[in-house]
């Protein structure tokens, strides 16, 4: 027995380097893995938090009818009443937010309303669509059309 | 020394009353803050899309490039345009995801239709299952998002997704995707592609709300979803998807 | 039209995620794993005839693991956060197990094995050594002189143990990254169950054959004797498990051939087309079928020793080529396809970028200079042993 030990004895030394690993492995793992981590999942909680903060850019048409109650209504009433304030006049929450300081472009309307209403044979075939380049004589859009209620 | 019951009674009187009033200002200044008023246990978020009601304007494109400052050449959501012809494999096409659009389609002779595609949210998650470190997640309100600051830009999820709805952002060097605008849905408000849908064809949606039209959706109209064979549990319905959309 | 786009790919899948480096990264862990299971065809099954590539083989195989990682850390759009695999490792994905097998691989197989197997080399040059080398002897000896006959034989023992459980690790090592591959369930070029299995066999016919050109190799350039018998004994090894890798990957083709499910189409165009070169030409014309043809053509006639070292040496580079081919084509053929089977794209390597054909030329130069200084601490060959 004395003597197996003697002859096997080097064996002690690579088994203590590796357990030495394994123990400094440990202690530097439960000083790194983030605070809280698996608590809804195999996540960092955190991230949600980070993910919220993110700055909106889109106030959403309801903030826009807090104050343009007129162009709400009109356009409530009228063919576009489905398309989002936002949708044609581009990101807004900042101007929503400091309406003074942030004053928008109003949007430039040719490009805008072809967007939707060029022809093309896969929009369906009940969405009010014209080859705008024989429709209008080379008039703008916006000289019959108004874009808040714009059947005629 | 002798103390009286009166002495006593002062004394252990004013220590009361000093311990309750500080107990209480301590209750206001050292309280915890107001407690989160979006609740994630009450929601399951998803998607409903109207095929025939998709103009391909890309609108949707568009804003949610501005909303999440989506680099450009990559996609968190886009529109494809299909031309089905009787015996032919689908023309599919997207020139720059829809963000401009598309060039009109003349052809009245074949079937074409748009399809407005985004992460779809998959309750079982392939790509979720294959991060190795847990950068990738479904949150416990369904949606699928990536942590920047743990994703080591690997690349596996990207290759697991089945819809190619991933990216490696280039600013970050981390992996990138529609987030459902989870900063806009846990505030109230709609994602930005659904808000500037002119027709309504995108939807958002909330399963665990038993007043969100979804309920009535799913029950009266035909709908599925893509790659159904990959049970994934994706959680954006189409309804009036054609056979050929892949 | 996007440029290299042909069909219509989905907008996000244009740009190819897995590059040169990934390709890179298979190969290098199949050598090792190759390399390995050469080594214990002596050690555990006691083909004594490859005892002279013993050693060696385990050198290759320690030179290519440690250059391993570092493909994979060129790739990473944050290496410095792949440390996280070991924090936060996610049960779920193979690709997690990575830093732990490697690990053990490293340290309990092939660093225990290489210490057992050199011990008493390094006991002796730890006494007949000066200065700074000297001293590294004397920490590679981990503070034990004991070389007596009994603790060698302790040694042997351990040293067989280790060997035992180091195939199955070596397995391990090179098929997790076959499952990589075949679980992605949103991949039909990949997805397979065979895929685990392929890698591996390829593995071991590109380790094997490594240990032979880096045997000729190191014989010719140090003057020494080659030992025919262990050349042939490899060569007829080598020529088994080509057998057996080329039976499967076959058995891939036919099947997917036979039950032409929807993927097929594509896949079966973007062979035709895009893989042609590399998975035809290259992989199974020059880098499968020539070797076997040759192989087979040594078992079955004779040839003078010259004649049959330079054809070993020949099939043994050709294989490299294939082996390298058929990594690239699994990879890179992946993602040419579009995931809606209506489209391909083009893979344009870089040159001097972080994932380009430079990086990639220094990390499969690097083992062999790594390789080079082991041979010089730890040299294989007997001392005083010359032509």
């Amino acid at each position: 027995m004395r003597r197996l030990l003697r002859d096997s004895g080097h064996l002690i030394r690579p088994a203590a380097v590796l357990l030495a690993g394994l123990a400094l492995f440990l202690v530097i793992r439960s000083a790194l893995v983030p605070k809280a981590f698996g608590q809804y999942g195999h996540y960092r909680p955190g991230a949600l938090q980070t993910i919220r903060e993110h700055p909106i850019a889109f106030a959403g048409h309801e903030q826009c009818a807090l104050c343009h109650e007129d162009e709400a209504k009109t356009k409530a009433s009228g063919k576009h009443a489905g398309v989002a304030c936002e949708a044609c006049h581009g990101p807004l929450a900042q101007h929503a937010a400091d309406p003074v300081a942030n004053v928008p472009k109003l949007p430039v309307v040719a490009d805008l309303c072809r967007r939707c209403h060029e022809k093309d044979a896969a929009k369906p075939t009940n969405f009010p669509q014209v080859v705008t380049a024989e429709h209008s004589g080379g008039m703008a859009c916006n000289d019959c059309h108004k874009p808040h209620t714009p059947h005629i | 020394m002798d103390i009286s019951r009166r002495d006593l009674f002062k004394v252990g009187g004013k220590i009361l009353v000093l311990a309750s009033v500080g107990a209480t200002l301590e209750q206001i200044v050292g309280a915890e803050p107001a407690p989160d008023a979006y609740k994630m246990a009450d929601h399951w978020w998803g998607m409903i899309v109207d095929i025939d009601k998709c103009i391909g304007c890309g609108n949707c494109v568009r804003a949610c490039s501005k909303e999440n400052n989506v680099p450009d050449g990559y996609f968190r959501t886009w529109v494809e345009r299909y031309v089905v012809e009787e015996g032919k494999q689908p023309q599919v096409e997207s020139p720059n995801g829809a963000m401009n659009g598309f060039p009109p389609l003349k052809r009245e002779d074949v079937k074409s239709f748009f399809v407005p595609k985004l992460c779809n949210h998959c309750a079982d998650s392939p790509c979720v299952q294959v991060c190795p470190v847990g950068a990738t997640f479904v949150s416990p309100d369904g949606v699928v998002l990536v942590d920047p600051t743990y994703c080591l830009g690997c690349r596996y999820c990207v290759q697991a997704c089945p819809y190619g709805c991933r990216y490696l952002k280039p600013s970050t060097d981390t992996v990138d995707k529609c987030t459902l605008c989870y900063h806009r849905i846990t505030q109230g408000l709609t994602t930005a592609c659904c808000e500037n849908c002119p027709t309504g064809a995108r939807q958002l949606v909330d399963f665990k709300n038993p007043k969100d039209p979804v309920h009535e959706f799913l029950r009266h109209n035909k709908v599925e979803v893509l790659k159904p064979y990959m049970a994934t549990q994706a959680k954006v319905y189409y309804k009036d998807l054609d056979g050929s959309v892949r | 039209m996007i440029p290299g786009v042909d069909g219509f790919m989905y907008p996000n899948e244009v740009e190819l995620q897995w590059s040169l480096l990934i390709v890179l990264y298979p190969y290098i862990t199949g050598l090792v794993a190759g390399a390995f299971i050469l080594a214990s065809l002596e050690r555990v099954f006691k083909v004594e005839a490859v005892r002279p590539t013993y050693r060696l083989a385990l050198l290759t195989a320690l030179a290519f693991l440690l250059v391993a990682p570092l493909p994979l850390q060129l790739h990473l759009g944050h290496p410095e956060r792949s440390f996280e695999m070991y924090l936060t490792p996610h049960s779920s994905s193979a690709m997690a197990m990575f830093g732990f097998v490697y690990l053990w691989y490293l340290t309990v197989v092939l660093l225990l094995e290489i210490w057992l197997e050199f011990r008493a080399d390094i006991v002796r040059l730890s006494q007949t050594t000066k200065g700074l080398q000297r001293l590294m002897y004397r920490v590679l000896t981990l503070g034990s002189d004991n070389v007596s006959p009994a603790a060698r034989r302790i040694d042997d023992k351990v040293g067989y143990i280790v060997t035992v459980i180091g195939i199955p690790s070596a397995f391990l090592l090179h098929g997790y990254v076959g499952f990589i591959f075949g679980s992605i369930k949103a991949n039909p070029w990949w997805s397979s169950p065979l895929m685990p299995i392929v890698f591996l066999f390829s593995a071991m016919v590109s380790g094997i054959a490594a240990v032979l050109l880096l045997y000729v190799a190191s014989m010719k350039i140090k003057k020494m004797a080659i030992d025919m018998r262990c050349l042939d004994t490899i060569a007829k090894y080598l020529f088994y498990v080509f057998l057996v890798d080329f039976s499967l990957e076959m058995l891939d083709l036919v099947h997917r051939t036979y039950e032409a499910d929807e993927s097929f189409r594509s896949l079966d165009f973007m062979v035709h087309t895009r893989l042609w070169g590399s998975h035809v030409i290259l992989q199974i014309v020059i880098g499968t079928l020539g070797p076997l043809a040759i192989l087979a053509a040594t078992q079955l006639w004779r040839f003078s020793e010259a004649r049959r070292k330079m054809l070993y040496v020949t099939v043994c580079c050709l294989t490299e080529v294939g082996i390298f081919a058929m990594r690239w084509n699994v990879v890179i053929g992946g993602q040419l396809f579009s995931k809606s089977f209506l489209g391909y794209t083009t893979y344009k390597v870089a040159f001097a970028a972080r994932e380009g054909l430079l990086p990639a030329i220094g990390l499969m130069i690097l083992p062999f200079v790594i390789f080079v200084v082991l041979i010089k601490v730890l040299p294989p060959w007997k001392a005083g042993e010359t032509a």
